[in-house]
C-alpha cells in the first residue's frame, strides 16, 4: 500500500493537476502535496498524488558512494 | 534506478555488512517496518543473503490491509450488502481479505448497489461528482503516505459540497505500533529499517524516541535493493558506534522535517484517536478520525456505524503473531497448505505487502 514509484513529470496546470510518465504510459496526477513542481522533475507517485519530489542531486550521491564501495571491494 | 540494483554494488554491500557483523552476536535481528521492504528483500534474494551475512530480518506491521480488523471489513460488507444504490469504493487489497461474514469480493451487494476497485481516493470522489443519484463511501486505509491524499480529497469534497461522498476510515500511524512491540518486550530486536515512504511524509523525528528511549537504531530506506543495504549497514554502524539513532539513507526522497505541506493537511482535516490493531491490541493514539468539522463526510458517523475495532482471526490463522515479528510466516501451520493466495485465511496472505503473501510468492 505504500509502494510509491518514480516517475516523471510531463505536464502540470495552475491547479496543480497534471501527468507524469511511468514506463511511457501517461498517469493522471494530482501534485498539491508538493511544492515548485516543474515538467521534467522526478516525483514519487502514490495512489494518485505526486508525495514528493526526487532530489537529483542526492540521487547522485548516493549513486557515487554505491561506485566507491563497490570499487573498494574488488 | 538500474544502478541502485547493480549486482556488483549488491555483493560489495553485502561483503561489507558480513565484515561488519563479525563480534557482535549473531544473529544481528532488524524489523523492516514497511510491507514494501519485505517485498524488496525477497524478490532480490536478499533475506538468504543477508542470513549469511549474521543478519535475521523480521516483517514488521507494516501492512496496512493486513492490521485492520475485521470489523471495519465487515461493517464495510454491511454497507454494501444492506443499503440500497450505494457504491463502496476501496482499493483492490482490501476486497479480498476474509471475515467472518466473507470478503467484499464474495459478497452480494444490495438492489442498485456496487463495490467498485479505485486506484486514488480522488477517483472515489469523482464517481460521487459523476453519479449524485448514489451514495459513495471510500473504504479508505492506509499509513502516513495514503493519509494526506485521503486528507485532501476530503478537504476537496467538504469545499465542493459533495453531499453524497463519504470515507469509512482505516487511517494508521506508523510509531506508535513500534513502541508498543517494545513495550511487549516479546521480540528482540536490535534494529530498524524504517519505512521509507511514510517517511518522506513524517520525516525522522517521530522514530526518535526509538533511539532515546529503547537505545535501539534505525535507518530510514528506499526501495530499491542496495538501498535496503545501505541502511542495515547505517543500522550496524550505530550498533558498534553504540550511538543510536536514525539515519536518513533514502536522501533522494526524505528530508529530516517531511513534507510540511502533508503534515499540514493531516493536521488540518484529522485528529488523532486509540485504535485497535490486528495483533498488537488497543494502542493509543495510533489512529486517526475526521475532525468534528468533516463529520459529515465520516462513514462511521453518517451511518451510524459502530466499530469497536475487534477482530476473529480465522480459526489457526497466525496473521496476528506475523506482524508482530513473533513468528515467520511458514511457522503458521496454515501457511501454503490451507492459506494459499489463491484461497487466503488471514490478510497477510491477501495485501501484496503482506508477509505470508512476498514469502508464498518467492519461496515456494
Amino acid at each position: 500500500m505504500c509502494l510509491g514509484i518514480p516517475a516523471k513529470v510531463v505536464e502540470i496546470n495552475d491547479s496543480n493537476l497534471g501527468k507524469v510518465d511511468y514506463l511511457g504510459t501517461k498517469v493522471k496526477t494530482n501534485f498539491s502535496l508538493v511544492d515548485t513542481i516543474q515538467v521534467g522533475d522526478w516525483v514519487i507517485i502514490h495512489a494518485g498524488f505526486a508525495i514528493a519530489r526526487l532530489d537529483e542531486e542526492e540521487a547522485k550521491e548516493t549513486l557515487d558512494m554505491l561506485r566507491e564501495i563497490a570499487k573498494s571491494s574488488e | 534506478m538500474k544502478e541502485y540494483r547493480d549486482k556488483k554494488i549488491i555483493r560489495a554491500l553485502l561483503k561489507r555488512i558480513e565484515e561488519e557483523t563479525q563480534g557482535l552476536p549473531a544473529p544481528v535481528r532488524i524489523m523492516e517496518v514497511c510491507g514494501t521492504h519485505t517485498m524488496t528483500i525477497h524478490k532480490y534474494g536478499l533475506k538468504i543473503m543477508l542470513e549469511t551475512a549474521g543478519i535475521e530480518m523480521l516483517s514488521g506491521p507494516g501492512c496496512p490491509v493486513c492490521i485492520t480488523p475485521d470489523e471495519f471489513h465487515e461493517a464495510a460488507l454491511d454497507l454494501v450488502t444492506k443499503r440500497e444504490n450505494l457504491v463502496l469504493a476501496t482499493f483492490g487489497d482490501m476486497t479480498r481479505v476474509p471475515t467472518g461474514k466473507g470478503s467484499l469480493q464474495t459478497a452480494i451487494p444490495a438492489h442498485d448497489s456496487l463495490i467498485k476497485i479505485v486506484y486514488s481516493p480522488e477517483e472515489a470522489a469523482e464517481i460521487a461528482k459523476s453519479q449524485s443519484e448514489k451514495e459513495v463511501v471510500f473504504f479508505g486505509v492506509g499509513f502516513e503516505t495514503t493519509i494526506p491524499s485521503i486528507a485532501l480529497t476530503v478537504k476537496n469534497a467538504a469545499s465542493a459540497k459533495l453531499a453524497n461522498f463519504s470515507v469509512l476510515s482505516a487511517l494508521w500511524l506508523i510509531p506508535p505500533p513500534l513502541r508498543a512491540i517494545l513495550e511487549a518486550g516479546e521480540t528482540r530486536i536490535n534494529g530498524f529499517l524504517y519505512p521509507g515512504h511514510v517517511s518522506v511524509i513524517i520525516g525522522k523525528k517521530p522514530y526518535e524516541f526509538i533511539a532515546k528511549e529503547y537505545g535501539i537504531p534505525g535507518a530510514i530506506a528506499g526501495f530499491e535493493p542496495s538501498d535496503i543495504l545501505l541502511g542495515i549497514c547505517a543500522v550496524i554502524d550505530q550498533i558498534k558506534q553504540k550511538k543510536p539513532g536514525v539515519h536518513i539513507e533514502y536522501t533522494r526522497a526524505v528530508s529530516p522535517a517531511g513534507n510540511p505541506k502533508a503534515l499540514a493537511l493531516m493536521e488540518e482535516v484529522l485528529e488523532e484517536k486509540d485504535a485497535c490493531w490486528r495483533g498488537l491490541g488497543t494502542i493509543p493514539r495510533s489512529g486517526l478520525r475526521l475532525k468534528k468539522k468533516y463529520s459529515g463526510f465520516d462513514a462511521e458517523v453518517k451511518y451510524g456505524l459502530k466499530i469497536s475495532g475487534k477482530t476473529s482471526d480465522q480459526p489457526g490463522c497466525r496473521c496476528g503473531e506475523v506482524l508482530k515479528g513473533l513468528v515467520s510466516p511458514p511457522q503458521c501451520p496454515l501457511y501454503s497448505r490451507k492459506c494459499t493466495p489463491e484461497s487466503p485465511h488471514g490478510p497477510c496472505m491477501v495485501s501484496l505487502e503482506g508477509a505470508c503473501l512476498i514469502y508464498y510468492k518467492y519461496q515456494e
